[in-house]
């Protein structure tokens, strides 16, 4: 055990670089994962997020730095990593030809259960509402079943780290929240620390207690959701008001706005808190008599983060990339 | 530490034997496969063997019918075809994924090589035995010449091809990562060492001598030559020396197939 190893840290990872010949896929990354938490690794498609997961996971070796779960150097004793966590690829790994149960079983058996082998099995099908489908061979799932499958038998021998690579990908949104939920459901009531990567905003936002955001294998910024949009100043407030410029001349200056700016219907204005500025605004557009048609206050989404940090959109890299792949791989 | 020991023999054995399990369900789930491992030799016994036995009233050796020389060959067919393909389908284990379920799994590489080549072994000597049961059944291997020892003798001859050529298969899968490739390099290695297996003749000093030489580099010429020894009593080289070639030649595949595994990255 690591002397410096602090009990809430599932996770430590310190300079991991991975190189592939002259390219350096990931280039010294550091971050921990608190136990009890669902960490997301957000960033495009390319950006380095399978590959570090892929090490974290003893798929592939590393270049240089260190990874340690729970204390256990995950680089050396990789079997011991190995029965600490449980992963759902990027791509999918069930045997097609077998039946959802058999491959529940296989995973169950090659993981050392014996105690209650069918209970387990029955009790995670359950979990992901599959137990009506454990005769059916895989062959015959969606797409989001089969993703659903896979998540149960990531959670069957009870790892400390889940680890998902992409879990939506290619799923329609109604499955994708339908995932979410059991996600959330697997983190809250069975208290697992799940690390996923994601190249949508959405379910990192939506999912994640804590983010990195990862670019051309670095990390650029971390911490939660909140504090990431917050970090860019602060809420957009929107106000319908036909007297812009006279309200504009009040504003200015004025301790809890950033900056004010006119638009189409009214002003546009940066504040550090919203909620709290809008009454101010009333107030003081009262004083003079200027009526306010509607206000609106709008987060930053992390797509501004995005964009804020990269100066690109998230989704553009991501589409380039996949038309590339489809392009290379039709030849 | 013994305790730590016999856990992880357990979880090997373990291991081996639910790898051994999941070959044995997909082979029975799989129709076509059954009937068509079966099927394929016994076509080569009907065509190749009557053909050829008949067309030139074959005797090897001056007093061995051809149907009856050949049928240890097509034993040695079966194992060889079916236990190479069976080694080179972990290249679609790869393709669809599960190769990555297995090689994350907390279990020793060489019990993944142990329990694919249990599995593909197990297949491969039960259809074997089916043309065995046949070539009894029609008296082209007189029932006088089988003994228990003979039989426990074929038995070890084909367990211990069939985990070589697993093993070559393995090692193959695990050196080429497209499908496309695997094709062909598997149709430049398997003709050859069908041919030169001593299978459909005699390899003696009547051949040319490079002819000669190549076959002696076979593995499958050793355990043909040990089946047909503990089949029909007719052979070039003693059991034994069979024997321990066969044994020395899976014991190095096993071992290279092992190390190749470790070394897999599953991106």
């Amino acid at each position: 055990m690591d002397q410096n190893h602090r009990i809430e840290d599932a996770i430590v990872v310190k300079s991991l670089v991975k190189r592939f010949g002259s390219f350096t896929a990931v280039k010294g990354i550091s971050f921990s994962v608190k136990t009890g938490e669902i960490f997301g690794l957000l960033g495009p498609n390319g950006a380095g997020k399978t590959t570090t997961i892929s090490m974290m996971t003893t798929m592939l070796s590393h270049t240089s730095g260190s990874i340690k779960l729970f204390g256990v150097d995950a680089l050396a004793a990789k079997d011991n990593a190995r029965q600490m966590i449980g992963i759902v690829f990027q791509d999918p790994s069930l045997d097609d030809e077998l039946t959802a149960w058999e491959n529940l079983d296989f995973h169950a058996r090659l993981y050392g259960i014996k105690n209650e082998k069918d209970e387990i099995i029955e009790r995670v099908l359950k979990l992901v509402d599959l137990q009506d489908k454990a005769e059916k061979q895989v062959k015959t799932f969606s797409g989001g079943m089969k993703r659903r499958l896979e998540i149960a038998r990531g959670f069957i021998h009870s790892p400390k780290v889940l680890f998902l690579d992409e879990p939506t990908l290619g799923l329609d949104p109604q499955t994708r929240r339908r995932i979410w939920d059991y996600i959330t459901k697997l983190n809250r009531e069975q208290g697992l620390t799940i690390i996923l990567t994601t190249h949508y905003l959405e379910e990192a936002d939506s999912l994640c207690n804590r983010i990195a955001i990862i670019d051309h294998g670095k990390i650029i910024k971390s911490g939660t959701p909140d504090s990431l949009k917050r970090s860019l100043g602060g809420d957009v407030v929107r106000i319908g008001v036909e007297r812009k410029t006279e309200l504009m001349r009040l504003l200015k200056g004025k301790p809890f706005i950033n900056s004010v700016k006119e638009s189409n219907e009214g002003l546009e204005i940066s504040a550090k808190d919203g909620s709290k500025a809008i009454p101010m605004i009333a107030k003081i557009a009262d004083r003079d008599g200027i009526s306010i048609s509607y206000a609106t206050v709008k987060q930053p989404s992390l797509e501004d983060v995005f964009i804020h940090l990269t100066g690109r959109d998230i989704r553009e890299e991501g589409a380039d990339g996949e038309s590339a792949w489809k392009r290379f791989r039709g030849r | 530490m013994e305790k730590v020991q016999g856990e992880m023999m357990t979880g090997t054995i373990d291991a081996v034997y639910t790898i051994w399990l999941r070959e044995i369900k997909r082979f029975l789930k799989s129709k076509s496969r059954i009937v068509g491992s079966g099927g394929q030799p016994l076509i080569w016994l009907a065509i190749v063997g009557i053909g050829l036995g008949s067309a030139f009233a074959l005797k090897v050796n001056g007093s061995v019918p051809y149907l009856t020389f050949v049928s240890a060959g097509l034993i040695g067919m079966t194992i060889l075809f079916s236990s190479i393909f069976a080694g080179v389908s972990v290249i679609w284990d790869r393709q669809f994924g599960f190769l990555k379920e297995i090689l994350v799994a907390p279990v020793s590489r060489l019990s993944i090589v142990l329990g694919k080549i249990a599995g593909s072994s197990t297949i491969a000597v039960m259809t074997s035995l089916l043309i065995l049961a046949v070539v009894i059944i029609f008296g082209i291997i007189p029932l006088g010449s089988l003994s228990v020892l003979g039989i426990v003798e074929l038995l070890v001859f084909m367990l211990l091809a069939s985990a070589t050529f697993v093993a070559m298969g393995l090692i193959i899968a695990a050196l080429i990562n497209n499908i496309e490739s695997f094709q062909v390099l598997i149709n430049f290695l398997v003709m050859p060492l069908f041919f030169l297996s001593g299978a459909l003749f005699p390899i003696s000093g009547a051949l040319p001598i490079w002819l000669d030489a190549l076959s002696h580099i076979d593995p499958l010429f050793y355990a043909i030559d040990g089946m047909r020894a503990s089949l029909i009593h007719f052979s070039t080289y003693p059991i034994m020396v069979d024997m321990i070639v066969t044994i020395f030649c899976a014991i190095i595949f096993i071992g290279m197939a092992t190390v190749l595994f470790k070394r897999i990255e599953g991106k």
